[in-house]
């Protein structure tokens, strides 16, 4: 076995019995990104190797000792939107392209303390704004999947792109991605591999670079369903940092994979069948509730009126929360500077040259549902909208335990698709946004392929603060659809 | 209602983002696309619906008013483009 083909468990299982040490892990990872990154570019930066091996080392040292924490000696890489203190944090923006932050955000602060070593910074779409990984400043990520007989660039999805085709490619054992209005599930099912958004204040957000306030959610991306909850059990947890952060218990959640998910109840949303939604998708969610029905789970048809609403509400609440939070980017204090000869005009020139075209687009839709005489009629209105789709999930919560729709209504598509009208590549997100709306947890696991030989995902989403129900239900899943397969570039091809 | 120039320049100018003429005109197609688009939350009946704000998850907390960081001067300006001394340096801004 490959090291780099391993799962979190499998690897922590091998560290800790001493089959090999958290060094030949590490310098496995290293030698893959140092063969494949050229080629997927889903790191930004990779951590100078003499860093990365004395990680290993301190933690091969632990697990001598017998103190090895939860992640231990484990190989993972970091979406760029988390400060790192000491190493370049982007956001994938040019006006971000030299901040060295001095401090460490709250999540990856807790991964360090749990043992995690630290590959590098994954790439994304700049500031996590976008579905295909097309609007990074520091060049798009190449899906490692390709399509049968065809050499076609596939898009990893996004925001959380790099960290997609990292896992899935081998050049991670898992990464950290962030979530707003699908940015984790999406590339994760366009991958192949397993993402999870937890419930909106399970992990900090404090020194996460904002998007969103409201929906921004740091989740795990990695091989496994029991790895998404082992690495959220290192993540989450209340900080006194981040106002919206709970103080509710953190779970022992990759427990909560393998419990029987007999007599649960699943339901089906209506709403979800979207028109025009591709026959294969169509099929494997039929498939979805054949396994869950067999696993012992009751399926009960479910109406979430609001959801055709989700994408239009999403696209005036994430641009409004994004001109807010984008604000801070003057050139001043930190970020690139362009100088001319008034401050009104070092702002402007700072934040045209150093925003890429979409991030400048959502700051001035934000800033205009914002504005006088459009507020009550943008954005209260889709504030509103807001607290119907959230009322759809509780009511749906009353009748079932989980929803099971699928990720996204399309497999990988091609660089250069979708990329004219914005309003065409926003539908990507259209099953993601609703959970992202309403603050639930919502898991993507991937379950087969279509056609042409490319990934496809299904969603697990669940009540507030019930990720243990939602990775019950995606362990059966992941069981029942035993999905193996690999992408055309991958570490262990041709080696 | 279809945004026209004039808008989009005062809300370039609000958001201080220096578009050329040349871009406004792009900027003003593709912002009204999306307006247009997200109209549809029109045909929603809000009748007495709150506003929800956040997630609504967590109540916000109150804390001890006292000073849980500081002395990190050096630290926040070693991110500054231009700084002179323990200070962050701009343009001459009063005549």
């Amino acid at each position: 076995m490959m090291l780099t083909g391993l799962t979190l468990t499998e690897a922590r299982a091998g560290l800790a019995a001493r089959k090999f040490s958290a060094r030949e892990l590490a310098q496995a990872h290293l030698d893959a990104i140092g063969r494949l990154n050229t080629q997927l570019n889903a790191y930004i930066t990779v951590l100078p190797e003499q860093d990365v091996l004395a990680a290993a080392d301190a933690a091969d040292a632990r697990y001598a000792k017998g103190e090895a924490g939860l992640m231990d000696g484990l190989p993972v890489g970091v979406k760029d939107l988390f400060c790192t203190k000491g190493v370049k944090t982007t956001a994938a923006s040019k006006i971000l392209a030299n901040f060295v932050p001095p401090y460490e955000s709250s999540v990856t602060a807790r991964l360090l303390d749990a043992g995690a070593v630290f590959l590098g910074k994954t790439n994304l779409d700049e500031f996590a704004m976008g579905s295909a990984n097309i609007t990074s400043a520091f060049g798009s990520v190449l899906n490692p999947w390709k399509r049968k007989g065809d050499d076609a660039a596939l898009v990893p999805g996004g925001s959380s792109g790099g960290s997609a085709a990292a896992v899935a490619a081998g050049l991670a054992l898992a990464a950290t991605g962030t979530d707003t209005g699908g940015s984790i599930r999406q590339p994760a099912a366009f991958c192949g591999i397993v993402g999870l958004k937890p419930t909106y204040g399970r992990c900090s957000r404090w020194g996460t670079i904002a998007f969103a306030s409201s929906l921004d959610q740091a989740g795990p991306m990695t091989r496994s369903v029991a790895d998404a909850g082992l690495m959220l059990e290192a993540m989450a947890g209340f900080d006194e940092k981040d106002s919206t952060s709970s103080n509710r218990p953190v779970p022992e959640f990759s427990k909560a994979v393998g419990k029987s998910v007999k007599g649960l109840r699943v339901g089906i949303p209506a709403e979800y069948r979207a028109p025009g939604m591709p026959e294969e998708i169509a099929r494997l969610w039929e498939q979805g509730i054949a396994w869950l029905r067999e696993a012992g789970c009751e399926v009960v048809d479910v109406s979430l009126p609001h959801t055709k609403y989700g994408l239009a509400t999403y696209y005036i609440i994430a641009p409004a929360e994004c001109s807010s939070n984008l604000a801070r980017y003057d050139g001043i204090r930190f970020g690139e500077r362009q100088d001319a000869p008034t401050l009104d005009g070092i702002y402007e020139r700072t934040r045209a040259e150093g925003f890429g075209q979409e991030v400048r687009n959502r700051i001035l839709m934000g800033t205009y549902v914002l504005s006088a005489g459009y507020y009550d009629a943008y954005y209260l209105k889709a504030q509103k909208v807001r607290t119907l789709i959230k009322r759809d999930f509780v009511q749906a919560f009353e009748q079932v335990d989980v929803l099971l729709t699928p990720t996204a209504p399309s497999a990988a598509f091609a660089q250069g698709e979708n990329m004219d009208d914005p309003v065409q590549m926003y539908l990507n997100d259209i099953f993601t946004v609703p959970a992202s709306m309403a603050g639930v947890p919502a898991l993507s696991v991937p379950v087969g392929l279509d056609s042409r030989g490319l990934p496809l995902g299904l969603q697990i989403i669940g009540r507030h603060f019930d990720e243990e129900t939602v990775l019950s239900v995606g362990g059966a899943l992941e069981a029942a659809a035993g999905f193996a397969h690999k992408p055309t570039l991958h570490a262990e091809a041709g080696v | 209602m279809s945004l026209d120039l004039a808008t989009t320049r005062r809300i370039a100018k609000l958001a201080r983002i220096g578009l050329e003429d040349a871009e406004l005109e792009n900027v003003r197609q593709k912002l009204d696309g999306i307006l247009g688009w997200v109209d549809q939350l029109s045909e929603v009946d809000v009748e007495g619906v709150p506003p929800m704000v956040g997630t609504e998850t967590e109540a916000l907390r109150q804390r001890e008013d006292v000073v849980t960081d500081g002395n990190c001067r050096d630290a926040i300006l070693s991110c500054a483009p231009e700084k002179s001394g323990p200070f962050y340096t701009v343009p001459k801004v009063v005549e």
